[in-house]
């Protein structure tokens, strides 16, 4: 039978209208659905704000975990069964903030994963706080003199903590956005896509205007995302507001490095110990 | 009781844990029952650190109150243990310092800095303790050479051979030097033994038990766990990861877990802690989990390489909210094996969150125990719904959370077409697919979790019982003090005195049925706690009633607990 767009469904979101998210989720779902991947074949693990909602309307298999804990169950889901493609998705304050540390230790490891950092510079399910991500002097619920806080540059850390392919996109251009997480979940190996996603309910400086005015989109330049240093420079030149696959290299997988059988799922090895087995092991502390 | 009891003690650095396995590898090579106690201090150079072990004609589960031979690289090691010692005690020297405060006890010098030193290296005076130690105990050097030589057989002949110098010499020095002679047990074991430790026989048991994925955080008393499974579960498919923070550790095994693999983390208190709320998210989404809790002295950094029972109360209610939970307590070192097989079955069939407290007396002791029975390793799937099954429904109506009679749900993993759920940190109803706030689902939903555990009762293990029926004072504890309490009711029954043991290995669910009777019967009861504030004393009050019975015995200065207080709280509660 073959597969429809439908078949990637899931319960009709509750996002305000206007909500970057929608385009993440519609491409997400597009990007597998192109890519052909079957429905069960894929697992979807999201954190806990509006962001994290986004698990709930992709129709599949999901895991709705804690805020700022997407990327250990991620890592965990795909050491267990490798066949399977895990795709962790998020937002800024969920993986930036709480999360950060997991963030970069998956990166440095490398974990065959493809994370989405739906970044919209605020925390919005609890309406309006400044997250990670937000300008310094950014105001807000928690800001109302404005943040005192330089903000966090998600692509520099990526690139820095050894992300093989780091990419960024925006809720905006839904053509670009698709191919990149076609492209992030092809790659083996870490991806990390952050994507601009403008909460058009809370944050009223980052909008949708604001980025389209902003964005250096990288596809229309010549440029060759081969070389972290390079793609360092081009990120820093442009302030972060970039689009496009930025960095990419092929490095070995966690899974694969760690001791054990290489790309075979645990989920298929026999539990049983067999007598023989258990007599080895117990002769291991015999004196 | 036939035992003997042999202490080495110096600073760390000194070799101290060597020479402790050194000479329990050979007591457990020539057949000797064992049990062996690591003290040490969290540091890598200095303080004080020693070995003890107990030889005994009968498996204990203890080290001994006393020591009868106290081996002394310097004079905190006879302060620090002072009060072991007894009037047949020897003390055995350095003899590079006169020994203070020991008067009344039987004192001997011998160089072992002196004899290491001129045969190149202060460090192996270690060896020259063996030496002293085999011809102390009219044992032939020659198994004590082999040992050597096979746990140095990486560092080449020249180290064995210096290695082995100093334990010929240290015995001939002995056997020249000193009269005294101290005979082991005559009585040795009628089974094959092996030396093992708790932790190393709790990971032995999660892999028998199914368990291919650790994930963990190194600490203190926990980590051997780890040692363990890194080193056995890549050989059975298995992987570890040592995660970044416990926080991750727990979600990462949860990640395993819910796409099918038997799934664990092992941790100490500090950890735990970081753990509780992924142990709520386990608890709501079903995803089977077992967590390894081997207390230390708490709170925060506490006494890291002291033992306690002082996460009883976290372990048993800790996490927000409410979720069904299964909380075991292993008594001995075996235990540790079995409890991990049952918890890993458990998990599976109740879809919930597994805790096995165990503790650093527990865990870091080492045993020479019988053997493990490979027949009483079972296996047992439960809950995972077929392929087969899965095909027959019609597409979406698969409910991962369905309200059945037992509570337990059908389990799908990712894979399985047809099966797709999302596991919900959040409430959700039957079919998962969402978060649902509706009150009747929540009720529903809620109620179903905690039906799940109703039935469960592990009347084999869960609670065991010793000594009369309608006891004056009944002794109850829970996990490692089962060796101690055991002594002390066996000494008070010696003694005249009408008392039983209670012993729980099962606190969540409580076993109530099978306990309540029990203290029921008796006069008086006696808790013992290795904790401050009498956790498992509140525990049964709130749990059985018959407050007015209790009374209660705790410890928390970080050691295990003695034979000896319990037979003195005893007796003057008798009294």
């Amino acid at each position: 039978m073959s597969l429809r767009l439908t078949d990637y469904r899931g319960a009709r979101p509750t996002w305000c209208p206007g909500c970057g998210h929608f385009a993440v989720l519609g491409c997400l779902q597009q990007a597998i659905f192109q890519l052909g991947l079957p429905p069960e074949s894929v697992v979807v693990v999201s954190g806990i704000g509006c962001s994290g909602k986004i698990v709930q309307y992709y129709g599949g298999y999901g895991v709705h975990s804690l805020h700022g804990r997407t990327i250990p169950v991620a890592t965990g889901i795909q050491i267990a069964n490798p066949e399977l493609t895990v795709i962790a998705a998020g937002g800024d304050g969920d993986g930036y903030g709480i999360g950060l540390n997991h963030w970069v230790q998956a990166m440095r490891r490398n974990v065959n994963i493809t994370y989405l950092v739906m970044d919209n510079h605020i925390y919005s399910l609890t309406t309006g706080q400044y997250s990670p991500t937000s300008r310094k002097g950014f105001i807000s619920k928690t800001t109302p003199k404005g943040s005192a806080e330089l903000h966090l540059r998600p692509l520099e850390i990526a690139l820095a903590a050894g992300a093989s392919f780091v990419a960024q996109g925006f809720s905006g251009d839904v053509k670009q956005l698709t191919n990149i997480i076609k492209a992030a979940i092809e790659h083996k190996g870490f991806s990390h896509v952050n994507i601009f996603s403008p909460c058009v309910t809370f944050n009223r400086i980052n909008t949708f205007e604001w980025f389209k005015e902003r964005i250096i989109n990288l596809d229309e330049q010549d440029y060759q995302p081969g070389d972290r240093l390079q793609a360092l420079a081009k990120v820093m030149e442009t302030d972060g507001v970039l689009t496009g696959i930025i960095f990419q290299e092929e490095r070995p997988l966690f899974h694969n490095e760690l001791a054990g059988i290489k790309d075979q799922p645990l989920t298929k090895t026999p539990l049983a110990l067999t007598r023989e087995q258990f007599d080895q092991l117990l002769a291991e502390h015999r004196c | 009781m036939q035992q003997l009891t042999w202490k080495v003690g110096g600073a760390q650095g000194e070799g101290i844990d060597s020479t402790g396995e050194i000479l329990g590898t050979v007591l457990c090579r020539l057949g000797y029952h064992t049990f062996a106690y690591r003290h040490f201090m969290s540091l890598i150079k200095g303080g004080h650190t020693n070995y003890k072990i107990r030889v005994a004609d009968r498996t204990v589960h203890y080290h001994g109150d006393l020591t009868d031979i106290l081996i002394a690289f310097d004079q905190r090691t006879i302060d620090e243990n002072r009060e072991e010692l007894h009037q047949g005690s020897i003390v055995i020297h350095d003899a590079a310092f006169e020994p203070q405060g020991v008067a009344s006890i039987q004192t001997c010098a011998v160089p072992m800095r002196q004899i290491a030193e001129e045969l190149g290296n202060a460090i192996i005076k270690n060896m020259v303790a063996i030496g002293v130690t085999a011809a102390a105990l009219n044992l032939d050097p020659a198994p004590f050479l082999q040992t050597v030589a096979t746990r140095f057989a990486g560092k080449g002949e020249k180290i064995i051979a210096m290695n082995n110098s100093a334990i010929q010499q240290g015995y001939d020095y002995y056997r020249r030097h000193v009269q005294r002679r101290f005979s082991l047990p005559t009585r040795k074991a009628d089974e094959p033994l092996i030396l093992i430790s708790g932790n190393e026989a709790a990971g032995f048991g999660a892999l028998a038990g199914g368990c291919r994925f650790l994930a963990a955080y190194p600490i203190t008393p926990a980590t051997e766990i780890m040692y363990w499974l890194v080193n056995h579960l890549p050989d059975y498919g298995g992987k570890v990861v040592q995660v970044e923070d416990e926080i991750g550790a727990c979600l990462m095994a949860v990640g395993a877990s819910y796409a099918g693999v038997r799934a664990m983390t092992s941790t100490s208190g500090p950890g735990f802690s970081l753990m509780q709320e992924a142990i709520g998210f386990a608890g709501i989404a079903e995803i089977p989990i077992v967590i390894v809790d081997v207390q230390r002295g708490g709170p925060a950094t506490g006494l890291p390489t002291r033992t306690e029972q002082s996460d009883l109360n976290e372990i048993l209610y800790g996490a927000h909210g409410e979720i069904p939970r299964i909380v075991m307590a292993p008594a001995t070192i075996t235990d540790c094996f079995y409890r991990m097989i049952d918890a890993f079955n458990l998990a599976e069939h109740y879809q919930c969150v597994v805790i096995v407290a165990t503790d650093m007396f527990l865990g870091m002791s080492k045993q020479s125990a019988a053997e493990f029975d490979f027949n009483a390793v079972k296996v047992e799937r439960s809950g995972l719904i077929s392929d087969e099954s899965l095909t027959k429904l019609q597409p979406g109506t698969f409910k991962r959370y369905a309200l059945t009679e037992s509570g337990i749900s059908p389990r799908s993993l990712p894979g399985q077409a047809n099966g797709m759920y999302v596991a919900l940190s959040n409430e959700h109803d039957e079919h998962a697919r969402e978060e649902v706030e509706d009150r009747h689902n929540r009720i529903t939903q809620m109620q179903k979790r905690f039906r799940k555990l109703s039935p469960f009762s592990p009347s084999q293990w869960g609670t065991m019982y010793s000594g009369c029926d309608e006891p004056d004072l009944l002794l109850v504890g829970c996990g490692s003090t089962y060796a101690q309490l055991s002594e002390a009711r066996l000494a008070l029954e010696q003694a005249g005195k009408k008392v039983a043991h209670l012993h729980l290995q099962i606190l969540a669910p409580f076993p109530k049925a099978a306990a309540a009777p029990l203290i029921a019967k008796a006069q008086k009861c006696l808790v013992v706690d290795n904790n401050f504030t009498g956790q498992l004393g509140m525990l049964l009050k709130r749990e059985i009633g018959f407050h007015h019975k209790y009374i209660s015995h705790n410890r928390y200065d970080g050691l295990p607990l003695t034979v000896v207080e319990i037979t003195e709280k005893a007796s003057e509660v008798l009294s």
